[in-house]
């Protein structure tokens, strides 16, 4: 008989990258006001919901928890996360975070990982690659020194094999095979799997499920270490690009590609 | 005068061109310093030199290679503490962002990646949201971690070199305990060209290439150009996932960017709006791509980059 598993899962609303996106505020932070569940979360999800099942899934006392962190809107992520198949839901809610950089991010995150791990610590805590927004990917591998995890990310594959795992990592000049000892923080590429999206039994399973919503003061953290005053770095300003106009456009007569080597040359471009 | 310490991590025979844009960077901000992990070749050694390296750090312990980001963030704390520096630069790889991001923690230091220029007094300048915004921001900590994007300045040898002697820094023999260790590493094969997000120059593909990438190549390689790619093609498994730019790919700046058989939804446009010269090519005349072309041409790629790349040929004799 294997070990239950217990898996944290990260998700983040993120603004629809279908849209345009904006700064906004005294402090440019990030405005979220049409938010969806983010999409490479979704794979953390799915790689979640396959290392369960392959152990019995949740009537073997296996456990997929969603945890986001964020204001009111952050709960739309938890409650598609319970849709598609996480076991339960974590909301951690503070107005004292609004404005956290990555160091105040993930010094709250790790408090609440540590907080759902009371009585059994998480096995794993896995992770998108990036999150679509802030694009810093700073957040996963400063949780994983608070915790003081061994940090595996970009994963395409993961296994797990008693208090081991294995992974498979494709960089740009090789491909690695590491190994880490349980617990253990993996985030996961969009190669990993092709996630499930939730169906009727899936959005009806969910009203039934839990969400907890936790605050500061409920994980222990001082609201004078997190938001803009617990942040490590501060953004002074904020400007729009200028945004691209249309140069030259042709119709192709026989000779468009002398006339795109002219106008790199034209450019200097050769 | 501030020190600045640069992370070089296992640069081979050769010290990369994003690695002289950081010694570029810390003479522009203080003394330089090299925490330096690897081999390292008299090529190296000289060109640290060249590049005003006032002191060179190495770690104590050779396997920092064999595990991921961990024990090399802690070699870099333990440099940090040894050489005195309120700056450090990392290359802006994924590694160097994740090491900078667990080099952050133990220091107590604010981090900022993908930065594309820094001030004198340390303030950084980075793009978000996919190069639709510039910030200015700064670390409020004592020591400030900066992850900086290639292609940001111009490297420039000091005017008066230096001869740095190497000095040891003890790595904690706990570094590697809570890390994840590689157990075997196949190389892939060298393409020969550029990597993708250090290229000055880029031709990338999408769906209209319809699986064959040879013209692009052609065309690449005498430009001597990187090969990318947009979703649609890399999930047909027309080319490496490697390739792929964009909101789930590679971010890239390069001088020229030429996209072909690419419609340019906003998802590709993430990964490539920053580029300085956008050529487009595409049957389709209401592409997106050609809103944010300098130069687009509506025609048949299978037409057009052959003959651009023969009058290439043609014109370099």
């Amino acid at each position: 008989m294997e070990e239950t598993l217990k898996i944290i899962v990260l998700v983040k609303h993120v603004p629809d990258a279908q849209f345009d996106r904006h700064l906004g505020g005294a402090d440019n932070t990030t405005d979220r006001s049409e938010s969806i569940l983010s999409e490479l979360d979704e794979y953390a999800l799915e790689a979640a919901l396959q290392l369960i099942e392959a152990r019995g899934g949740e009537a073997a006392g296996n456990k997929v928890i969603a945890l986001s962190m964020g204001p009111a809107g952050a709960v739309n992520a938890v409650k598609k996360s319970l849709q598609i198949g996480a076991t339960e839901g974590v909301h951690l809610s503070d107005a004292a975070l609004a404005g956290s950089d990555a160091a105040a991010t993930s010094l709250a995150l790790a408090a609440a990982v540590r907080h759902l791990g009371a009585d059994t610590p998480a096995d794993l805590v896995l992770t998108g690659m990036a999150s679509t927004d802030g694009e810093t990917s700073l957040v996963p591998a400063q949780l994983a020194e608070r915790l003081g995890l061994p940090q595996v990310t970009f994963a395409s594959s993961l296994a797990l094999d008693g208090g081991k795992l294995t992974a498979r990592r494709d960089g740009g000049t090789h491909a690695d095979t590491v190994e880490a000892d349980l617990p253990a923080l993996v985030s996961v590429t969009d190669q990993i799997n092709e996630p499930r999206y939730p169906n009727f039994k899936g959005i009806m399973a969910a009203k039934k499920k839990t969400i907890t919503t936790l605050t500061l003061a409920d994980i222990g953290v001082d609201p004078a270490h997190v938001g803009l005053a617990g942040s490590w770095t501060a953004v002074d300003a904020a400007e729009p690009r200028p945004p691209r106009t249309a140069g030259t456009i042709i119709t192709d007569e026989g000779d468009a590609g002398i006339r795109l080597v002219e106008f790199l040359a034209a450019q200097k471009l050769l | 005068m501030a020190k600045v310490l640069v992370f070089i991590d296992t640069p081979g025979e050769a010290l990369k061109k994003a690695s002289l844009e950081l010694l570029t960077i810390a003479r522009s901000l203080g003394e330089p310093a090299v925490a330096f992990n690897g081999e390292l070749q008299d090529g190296v050694a000289a060109a640290l030199g060249e590049y005003g390296a006032q002191a060179l750090y190495r770690p104590s312990a050779a396997e920092l290679d064999d595990y991921l980001v961990g024990p090399k963030a802690s070699y870099l704390a333990a440099a940090v503490q040894d050489s005195g520096a309120s700056v450090v630069l990392v290359e802006n790889s994924a590694e160097g962002k994740e090491i900078a991001a667990r080099l952050g923690i133990k220091l107590g230091a604010g981090v900022i990646t993908d930065v594309v220029a820094v001030d004198p007094d340390g303030t950084a300048h980075k793009s978000v949201l996919a190069g639709s915004y510039m910030t200015t921001a700064r670390a409020t900590t004592p020591v400030a971690v900066l992850t900086v994007k290639p292609n940001s300045v111009t490297p420039e040898p000091a005017v008066t070199g230096t001869a740095p002697q190497p000095a040891t820094v003890e790595v904690p023999e706990t570094a590697t305990a809570a890390s994840a260790r590689v157990t075997a590493r196949s190389d892939k094969p060298a393409s020969g060209r550029p990597e993708l997000s250090e290229a000055r120059i880029v031709v990338a593909g999408g769906r209209g290439v319809d699986g064959n990438f040879g013209p692009l190549e052609d065309l690449a390689d005498a430009l001597g150009a990187a090969i990318g790619a947009s979703r649609a093609a890399t999930d047909a498994g027309w080319i490496g996932h490697d390739a792929q730019i964009g909101q789930t790919g590679k971010t890239v700046s390069p001088q020229l960017y030429i996209s072909a058989g690419i419609s340019g939804a906003i998802q590709q446009k993430a990964g490539m709006q920053t580029a300085k010269v956008i050529v487009a090519v595409n049957k389709d005349a209401e592409s997106p791509v050609f809103e944010i072309a300098d130069f687009g041409i509506v025609g048949d790629l299978f037409e057009v980059l052959p003959q651009a790349t023969e009058e290439i040929l043609k014109r370099k004799g």
